[in-house]
């Protein structure tokens, strides 16, 4: 029923994705360093598509943190390397809904230029291209526990993307799947936010732990790694949430 | 509760009024009521196949209204001036203070009844009224009961959203002498009847305006409690406050305004009342003051622009996850929320409310809501890109040159991978720090989170491990048989071409 004031920016898929086609793959700097994991079972999932799957190694970052912190021309700096890197590649695929997002909907913002704006379009979410440019809906995975889907706000908000991960998610076999009671409300994550307003940040996310621990679940998935490494923190401290675990749907599909 | 009048002159905020901002400090009432109010709007906006439908509709007429406020506000004067109004023009809060004073004199007021008014709220009127020894009295129950506690609105929609039911009983317990209730049709029964007698008593009245269009000259007023009502036809002289940006082209679109509002605004399908004042009633006077107040400097800036098409419904105050936690008066100023978070650095620029948009985690849950399609959440970046090079107290030396050094380790690999090479370090002398003498920035996460976990190689190390490995097994596939015998492909091989 809900839709976004801004209609999503458009996504470039058309033409469609050829077999063989090669398919870049953008793992977003925090992914690169504190969940490389994440990264590894994206190559595997992709490759048992048979996409050929390439890592251009001069990649960095979106420019995402700057971006939000309002520090545009720096951003853009970022932003230009990107396009550098990536713009030989027709199809992009990164395990981040908010990285998506940053190239997507937000590179026309800090540089409204016809190059960086087409390349940022390129870019996908992984659960978004598997579901509407591979045409996957069932992986075919088998992971016998209860499991809960927190789904990020750029993700939701941003891309639109609500269903894939979703329907990604419940295919999975012997998989119990777990409603979170307020599932579109925000980790309080939000990059620097989580700094500068540290309270309510924090507010934002026990309120999201509370919830996931009244879900039931032992696993909380989710498309966005940024928003589990918040949540995960806090349920490291949090007694009653200890023993529930942190896993982007990357990997369990 | 203070009785001391909180009503804030100018905007000297962003020093005790907002450290809530940054602490969830605001009261517990709040949080729950925000809830309710966001639980009850969906399920009757849910409701209506079309919504979105009217959604873009609304959209689509207030922009247009936008673009061509000039034409439409001379309009506007002209056909209720031709039925008896007198229309005033303020470009300022104290120009338009100015003119509600010489009215009252005027007309030898000595009380006022007003109904409830945001332009009033952004006017501190009642500060001016004071000071000028005019009696004024809210007449809407959420304002009535904030002015009788010496505190400011802190919300939009509903001025007292934070105080429960108990603590209303307790302060008209207090103040009015009634026996203690948190009954709220007691309550409500004890403030109308204290009411009642100063529409009676009242020279002069004053509403605000939900609506003006511009082919009929009309003010659409919507309201609950029937104070609006009394307010504008009972004393003599109805003073109506507009801020410019209420403009609509024509009648035929109030229909799709009055069913949003209603809906996102109170949760209902339609409010009680629903005023439509064409001019003066024959005898009685009416007069209207269009104030800009700065609402011209938004129009003046296209990314800002559609901040002006808001119909003040207070939607994105009760789903903003951060004003649920911080409350109305940490944002320091009239308008709370993710709107207020908008439009306030425009209206008292960015050297006072410069830290305002960085009050949101920018989850777009406003902009998802908004009736008219505001993009709030984008706004709130484009105000902070304004914020950091502007003069403001966002704008930071330090900050600039950690983002440069960052935007620098960020444009080559080779930087990035000494950057994240640091960082790695960085973070093992941290996790052998106390928690307690960790600075304040870290601390900020530290606190109450766990850091992330350092798991093993970077994905990019591993990435080029393997692809080194690669090459290594398909340079010995090439060579093999002739370099090293022991080697596991050669001895494959073999056994290949052992087989039969």
């Amino acid at each position: 029923m809900i839709q976004p004031a801004n209609t999503p920016a458009p996504r470039q898929d058309d033409p469609p994705y050829r077999p063989g086609e090669p398919v870049a793959l953008f793992i977003p700097c925090y992914i690169d360093q504190f969940y490389p994991h994440v990264a590894d079972a994206t190559v595997k999932l992709l490759q048992r598509y048979d996409v050929p799957v390439v890592y251009p190694e001069a990649q960095t970052c979106c420019g995402q943190p700057a971006f939000n912190s309002g520090y545009w021309k720096e951003s853009k700096r970022v932003i230009r390397h990107f396009c550098n890197v990536f713009e030989k590649y027709r199809w992009i695929v990164s395990p981040s809904g908010s990285c998506t997002a940053m190239c997507r909907v937000f590179f026309g913002h800090v540089a409204p230029d016809e190059r960086i704006v087409s390349i940022g379009r390129r870019v996908f979410e992984l659960t978004e291209f598997l579901v509407d440019v591979l045409g996957v809906t069932d992986t075919g995975a088998t992971y016998p526990h209860k499991v809960t889907m927190h789904n990020g706000c750029h993700t939701r908000r941003e891309l639109g993307v609500v269903e894939q991960p979703l329907t990604l998610l419940k295919n999975i076999r012997e998989l119990t799947y777990c409603e979170l009671p307020d599932m579109a409300d925000c980790c309080g994550f939000g990059g620097t936010f989580s700094v500068k307003m540290a309270g309510t940040s924090l507010a934002m996310g026990e309120t999201k732990v509370e919830n996931i621990v009244k879900s039931g679940a032992e696993v909380v998935v989710s498309p966005d790694a940024s928003c589990l490494m918040h949540i995960g923190g806090i349920m490291q401290r949090t007694p009653a949430a200890q023993h529930i675990q942190i896993k982007h749907i990357a990997e369990l599909l | 509760m203070t009785t001391e009048n909180l009503h804030l002159e100018g905007a000297p905020f962003l020093k005790e009024q907002n450290r809530g901002l940054y602490e969830p400090a605001g009261p517990k009432a709040t949080y729950e009521a925000a809830v309710r109010s966001t639980e009850n709007n969906r399920e009757i906006t849910d409701a209506i196949p079309y919504w979105q439908d009217w959604r873009n509709a609304a959209e689509q007429i207030k922009t247009f209204a936008v673009a061509n406020l000039d034409k439409l506000l001379v309009q506007f004067e002209q056909n209720i001036t031709a039925r008896g109004a007198t229309v005033l023009w303020a470009e300022t809060a104290e120009e338009a203070n100015r003119l509600v004073l010489d009215i009252a004199r005027r007309h030898n007021v000595k009380t006022v009844v007003k109904g409830k008014s945001m332009v009033s709220e952004e006017m501190e009127l009642n500060h001016a009224f004071q000071s000028a020894g005019i009696r004024a009295m809210e007449t809407d129950l959420g304002e009535y009961i904030v002015q009788l506690a010496g505190q400011r609105p802190t919300h939009i929609v509903t001025p007292a959203l934070h105080l429960s039911a108990e603590d209303v009983g307790k302060l008209f317990e207090e103040k009015l002498g009634e026996p203690f209730s948190a009954e709220h049709e007691h309550l409500t029964n004890i403030a109308r009847r204290h009411l009642r007698e100063e529409y009676l008593k009242a020279d002069m009245g004053m509403s605000g305006c939900n609506f003006a269009v511009a082919d009929t000259g009309t003010l659409a007023v919507v309201e609950n409690e029937g104070n609006v009502g009394l307010s504008t036809s009972t004393p003599p002289v109805h003073v109506a406050l507009v801020g410019i940006e209420k403009m609509l082209p024509s009648i035929d679109y109030l229909p799709v305004f009055l069913n949003l509002l209603a809906r996102v605004g109170t949760g209902q399908k339609l409010t009680s009342y629903t005023h439509l004042i064409h001019g003066a009633t024959p005898g009685k006077e009416l007069y209207v003051i269009l104030l800009d107040n700065g609402r011209t400097k938004i129009l003046q800036d296209p990314a800002a622009r559609k901040a002006l098409t808001c119909i003040r419904c207070g939607m994105c105050l009760n789903v903003c996850p951060v004003y649920r936690r911080v409350g109305g008066w940490a944002y320091g100023w009239v308008y709370p929320g993710p709107i207020g978070s908008i439009i306030t650095p425009h209206l008292v620029g960015l050297k006072q409310a410069g830290t305002l948009p960085f009050a949101s985690s920018l989850c777009g849950a406003c902009s998802e809501v908004c009736p008219v399609k505001v993009d709030i959440s984008h706004q709130l970046v484009h105000l902070r890109h304004r914020a950091v090079n502007e003069p403001s107290p966002a704008n930071s030396l330090i900050d600039r040159i950690t983002w440069n050094v960052w935007a620098w380790a960020m444009c080559g690999p080779v930087r990035y991978s000494l950057a994240a090479w640091a960082m790695r370090v960085g973070m093992r002398i941290i996790g052998l720090v106390p928690r307690s003498l960790h600075v304040d920035k870290l601390r900020a996460w530290t606190r109450g989170r766990e850091l992330p976990p350092l798991s093993g190689p970077a994905f990019r190390t591993r990435w080029m491990r393997r692809r080194t490995d690669r090459k290594v097994a398909e340079l010995r596939k090439d060579v093999c048989g002739s370099c090293c015998a022991a080697c596991g492909l050669a001895k494959q091989k073999k056994n290949e071409s052992n087989r039969p």
